[in-house]
């Protein structure tokens, strides 16, 4: 509905030096990148901030590259921009392979992988994938640059270690050996918010297996499934490791779908990883 | 705030949080971008801001300033997709139309039916089940190309 | 067929170039002045007395409308008369609108805080225990018992069909004007001598004083058929009480929350069979869900009875069905209007005998389809115009259909059918108490069509113009339609039930006939220039030898009815259960196709949201609400989740239709639900509810 908009604030900061600083001193504010998950609260009228921040035009917080050993990307890359990069297609192709099945183009162009992050939504599409690859979020305040596993950042429903005067600046992704494996099981095939979302990578350096295993909506956090990566790289069977997973997440019924679907098909998904990702 | 619109540069008074697609619709009055739906599911709203389409209705309008947005208004009435989605049946009720010619223009020349599904897959259409858009699409793709050839030769309309 | 000018041929659309360049003005495109915004203060019970209203905001500028602001009858004027424009004492469903507010201010609009109190009281969400029918229908043919005597098996099934959105994407919206001692009301609407009338009683004005202007609508399906009278009342009244234009747009979740849907449906079937196929006896029991006020529920109840039983022939046929109360939001028109849901159910079920029997689906339908000079289950003689068998083995062809059914089996996929037909027009006696006119004028600037009926994207507009322009024998280019003005055209009847084409393009072209010979050899601008202009108004004529008894529910139901058959192929994903369609073909038999791009656009349009009622849409109720109320949750098929689909018409005329034709716009959404249920079968997935969700889908697997 219109007529939300007004009482509203929005800061402009020019680098990203400013940017840190109103964050720590003219706080509270909402950092702003795509919208593409805030504006849809703001126009049910049901965002209640009313101070801003548009990062939208700080370039600091763009580009992809490498950087020694790591991938780092921009807290403001688009997921369009992500599915262009040959660096992504290279090192990290299950990334763009999440990017592919964000919305539609329209989304795709706007939405920013620091906003999903940001968003912590457990049905992030690049949230389990970012857990795959071990990668390490960027945080920056006016205080310093500080960095935090991305396995440690989420502590709770749309919680995380982000403190309010700190903004996502970017990742930094390791160097991912073996496999890569995504999948992600919508409303429908595209524009769909994910029921459950699985990314994997079947790493076998050193003749043994290292299975890393993560997945979304299955919890009120995206989650890296550590029990289930050591059954099935101490050489459980698939069935085995196919009981551990139904324990090890926490689904719930909702509006989408339900928790007994969300078991069954984490379940088979798990068996799908397990034969896909380990061809060679 | 100073905009580009359909290759103008216009002043707009409006709070910078407030949605491109009010800008436009109200204080530029091209209402030819829609409403669908307020939470970027429908792709009605639909425009070109340097050339990518973004949906309006979720695009505050302090970060286009600098931007080339185009609308449906700024093709002019000439561009070969508004010819062939009347010849073809890419419109019924229309309300999509706009934001589905906008979305198409960003397929570039020469889509595939695969490219076109894909590129058009943010925009919901409830009267024709996609398969005169597909149509529509292809066809404009097949008069450009007799355009370019062409001197003059107008592509013969499918009936 | 010969070659003509304009029937026949893929013209341009009328409005195309304004739609296709963003000129075309939908009602939230038009500029009034001195507009006051409207927001609908709702319910938020789902059944109860209103205890308190307290306002907690400075009311300067707010005009504030309740029931006690009506002039006349607080009801919204239509079939029954049980639904209160607002809410009076009581409320009967979650969103039931209670008063009105307006500012010019849309922030001081929203921001406005209405706290209402209620007493509640237990509310009725199962259309089976209800105690209310709003109508109750029987049809009886031959006698039941002799018919399962006959039988060698009696199979028995029970199906289900859940609410669907209409989902058109312009919502619905409308601006009410104060002017000549009256109101003008322009909108997104279907229908508007159905807001005409509703305005005239709500407000208490005679005819005169009430004009209803369609605006450019993007998208109706029924949604639009009946709901704008309650949100043209809406409008309506705030502008006669504010003395200033009145607007009322809704936003899409508003417009999911509180407007019309499909009725829920439960469909038991008790079915004798030979061991042959050969169908013996029938009995058939529905149960419609109306929510809390009647509607059009009545009349859905209606075409959903008629069709149930399916495009069989059958001796022996007992159908019951009533429509019942429960408290949610009114239920209402929605394209097929019925015949969607009995339709899934027959033609379900007619797999389930065909499993039985061992025998394949397509003869099992071959063997019973209606063949001209059988009778329907109201005793009705199908004419020459019935292709049920043609259109049956022209999909099964070119499908390959009998030869996937043992190819696929044993894998994740599965092919299947539906075999239906649409009666086309009102049901009985409808047509003749709707009198419907049309006129065709005679003007300076050419010839004018004035109908009441309505472009929705369907193409009214041109098919009516090709029509008048190809029996006068002048190009298509010179036909003039009016806008739909209450103030210009008569009354047409409602753009709905397929009848647009069939029977009031027949009304046109008597009128052009007339003109015709009326014009002698002269053009239309010679004859104007020296005799000046006219206008031909021509009536409905039931056409001879139809007859209807309302009492017994027997006779011609329907002057024509199309006839379809959809194939659709699904493959079923063992990690996911979800069922995707791969391909879709289809064949309609429609008398005529009039513009066969128009025509092919309506199926493949209606056949797409058939596959999103049968797969994806699903309205999610919790406490007489529905709780996904956002396009985000709300799913209906993207690009990507609809098969490339193969369309084949084929003509069989109707001495009564224009040119032959019969209707169109409803029948393709009759096919594909139980096509593709049929389809998860042949693949092992065994659903009679739709939409046949992953969820559901595993739960058959498991």
């Amino acid at each position: 509905m219109q007529g939300t908009i007004a009482g509203r604030q929005l800061l402009q900061p020019r680098w990203l030096g400013d940017a840190v600083k109103m964050l720590r001193d003219e706080g509270p504010l909402v950092p702003l990148a795509g919208c593409t998950d805030l504006y849809v609260a703001l126009n049910f009228g049901t965002l209640r901030p009313t101070r801003f921040l548009n990062l939208w035009n700080l370039d600091a917080l763009r580009g992809i590259e490498t950087r020694g050993n790591a991938l780092r990307i921009g807290a403001q890359t688009t997921y369009t921009e992500i599915m262009k990069s040959a660096a992504i297609h290279r090192r990290l192709p299950m990334l763009a392979a999440a990017a592919r099945e964000i919305g539609g183009v329209q989304i795709q162009n706007r939405g920013t992988i620091g906003g999903n992050v940001a968003n912590a939504s457990p049905a992030g599409d690049t949230l389990p994938v970012l857990l795959a690859a071990d990668a390490v979020v960027v945080l920056r305040s006016a205080a310093g640059t500080r960095r935090v596993p991305m396995t440690s950042f989420y502590t709770g429903y749309r919680q995380s270690v982000a403190r309010l005067d700190e903004l996502i600046v970017g990742f930094e992704i390791p160097p991912v050996r073996g496999r890569q494996w995504f999948r992600k099981v919508g409303t429908r095939a595209a524009q769909a918010i994910a029921k459950i979302v699985v990314a994997g990578v079947w790493d076998t350096a050193r003749g043994e297996a290292r299975p890393r295993l993560a997945m979304g909506s299955v919890a009120p956090t995206p989650l890296r499934l550590s029990q289930t990566e050591r059954a099935l790289g101490s050489g459980a069977s698939l069935a085995d490791a196919q009981q551990i997973v139904q324990r090890e997440i926490a689904p719930i019924d909702d509006l989408r779908s339900t928790a007994e679907y969300r078991r069954r098909v984490a379940a088979n998904l798990v068996g799908q990883f397990y034969s896909e990702a380990r061809k060679r | 705030m100073k905009l580009t619109v359909n290759r103008k540069t216009v002043t707009v008074k409006a709070h910078p949080l407030t949605r491109l697609l009010d800008v436009l619709r109200e204080e530029c009055g091209l209402t030819g971008t829609k409403e669908g739906c307020g939470e970027g599911e429908c792709g009605a709203c639909t425009v070109l801001v340097d050339g990518e389409a973004v949906n309006s209705c979720l695009v505050p309008v302090a970060q286009v300033q600098g931007s080339r947005i185009t609308t449906i208004e700024g093709l002019r009435g000439t561009h070969p997709l508004q010819r062939a989605f009347v010849e073809h049946g890419g419109a019924q009720c229309g309300i999509c139309t706009p934001g589905m010619i906008m979305a198409a223009t960003a397929l570039g020349p020469r889509p595939s039916l695969d490219e076109i599904r894909t590129g058009l897959a943010g925009n919901l259409c409830r009267c024709t089940g996609y398969a005169a858009i597909y149509r529509s699409v292809l066809a404009s793709r097949a008069r450009s190309r007799a355009r370019s050839k062409g001197k003059g030769q107008r592509a013969k309309a499918k009936v | 067929m010969p070659i003509r000018r304009a029937v026949g041929r893929n013209v341009l659309r009328k409005e195309g170039h304004e739609k296709v360049t963003g000129l075309a003005r939908y009602i939230d495109d038009i500029r009034f002045d001195d507009v006051l915004y409207v927001r609908t203060i709702r319910s938020t019970v789902a059944a109860g007395e209103i205890a308190d209203i307290n306002y907690h905001f400075d009311r300067t500028g707010f005009t504030v409308v309740d029931y006690r602001d009506i002039p006349g009858r607080n009801i919204v004027a239509l079939i029954d008369e049980d639904q209160p424009c607002l809410a009076t004492t009581r409320v009967r469903h979650i969103a039931e609108p209670i008063l009105l507010l307006a500012h010019s201010d849309r922030t001081r609009l929203a921001a406005a805080e209405v706290a209402i109190t209620y007493r509640e009281t237990a509310p009725n969400f199962d259309p089976e225990g209800s105690k209310l029918s709003f109508k109750t229908i029987a049809i009886e043919k031959g006698q039941l018992d002799r018919g399962m005597a006959e039988a060698d098996v009696v199979v028995d099934g029970e199906y289900r069909a859940g609410h669907q959105e209409q989902l058109y994407i312009e919502p619905n919206g409308v601006v009410a004007v104060p002017e000549n001692g009256g109101v003008t009301l322009y909108g997104s609407l279907q229908c508007p001598y159905y807001v005409h009338r509703a305005l005239t009683v709500l407000l208490n004005l005679p005819a005169e004083k009430v004009r209803v202007v369609q605006t450019e609508t993007g998208g109706g399906f029924g949604g639009k058929e009946e709901y704008p009278s309650m949100i043209a009342g809406h409008a309506a009244l705030m502008a006669m009480t504010s003395g200033r234009p009145a607007k009322l747009i809704y936003d899409r979740g508003e417009d999911m929350l509180a407007t019309t849907k499909r009725h829920p449906a439960i469909v038991r079937h008790r079915t004798g069979v030979k061991k042959d196929g050969r169908l013996t006896a029938m009995e058939i029991d529905v149960v419609l869900d109306g929510g809390a006020y009647a509607t059009l529920s009545a009349v859905v109840l209606s075409r959903g009875m008629i069709h149930a039983s399916g495009p069989y022939r059958c001796d022996h046929v007992r159908a019951r069905g009533r429509a019942t109360m429960t408290n949610t939001p009114p239920n209402g028109a929605f394209r097929g209007f019925g015949a969607p849901q009995t339709q899934f159910a027959i033609e379900a079920h007619m797999d389930v005998i065909a499993d039985r029997l061992g025998i394949d689906p397509l003869r099992l339908r071959e063997r019973n389809a209606l063949r001209p000079g059988d009778t329907t289950a109201t005793g009705q003689k199908v004419g020459k115009d019935c292709s049920a068998l043609q259109v049956l083995r022209a999909a099964g062809r070119r499908t390959s259909f009998s030869k996937k059914r043992k190819t696929f089996k044993g894998s994740n996929r599965g092919i299947g059918l539906s075999l239906f037909f649409h009666g086309s027009g009102f049901t009985g006696g409808g047509e003749v108490k709707l009198a419907s006119k049309a006129s065709l004028a005679l003007t300076e600037r050419g010839v004018q069509i004035r109908v009441a009926s309505t472009e929705i994207g369907q193409g009214t507009r041109t098919m009516h113009a090709q029509i008048v322009a190809e029996t006068l024998g002048i190009p298509y280019d010179q036909v003039d339609v009016s806008i739909a003005d209450t103030a210009t055209v008569p009354d047409s009847g409602p753009t709905v039930a397929s009848r647009t084409c069939m029977i009031v393009g027949r009304l046109l072209e008597r009128c052009a006939e007339e003109m015709r010979s009326r014009l002698g050899r002269n053009t239309p601008a010679a004859y104007f220039k020296k005799h000046g202009g006219f206008v031909v108004t021509k009536q409905y004529e039931k056409p001879p030898g139809l007859e209807w008894d309302d009492e017994t529910y027997r006779g011609d139901a329907y002057g024509s009815y199309g006839w379809a058959c959809d194939v659709v192929e699904v493959e079923v994903d063992p990690v996911t259960y979800q069922a995707t369609p791969v391909s879709f073909t289809t064949v309609h038999e429609i008398g005529r196709a009039i513009h066969p791009m128009l025509a092919a656009g309506q199926i493949e349009g209606g056949s797409s949201q058939g596959l999103g009622y049968a797969l994806l849409e699903e309205v999610v109720m919790r406490g007489g609400m529905m709780a996904n109320a956002q396009l985000t949750n709300y799913i209906i098929p993207t690009t990507l989740d609809t098969p490339p689909m193969t369309t084949k018409i084929l003509e069989n005329p109707y001495k009564h239709g224009p040119f032959g034709a019969k209707g169109v716009g409803e029948m393709p959404i009759d096919g594909p639900a139980p096509a593709v249920v049929n389809a998860l079968r042949h693949a092992g997935v065994v659903v009679s509810e739709i939409p046949a969700t992953p969820e559901k889908i595993m739960k058959a697997m498991l």
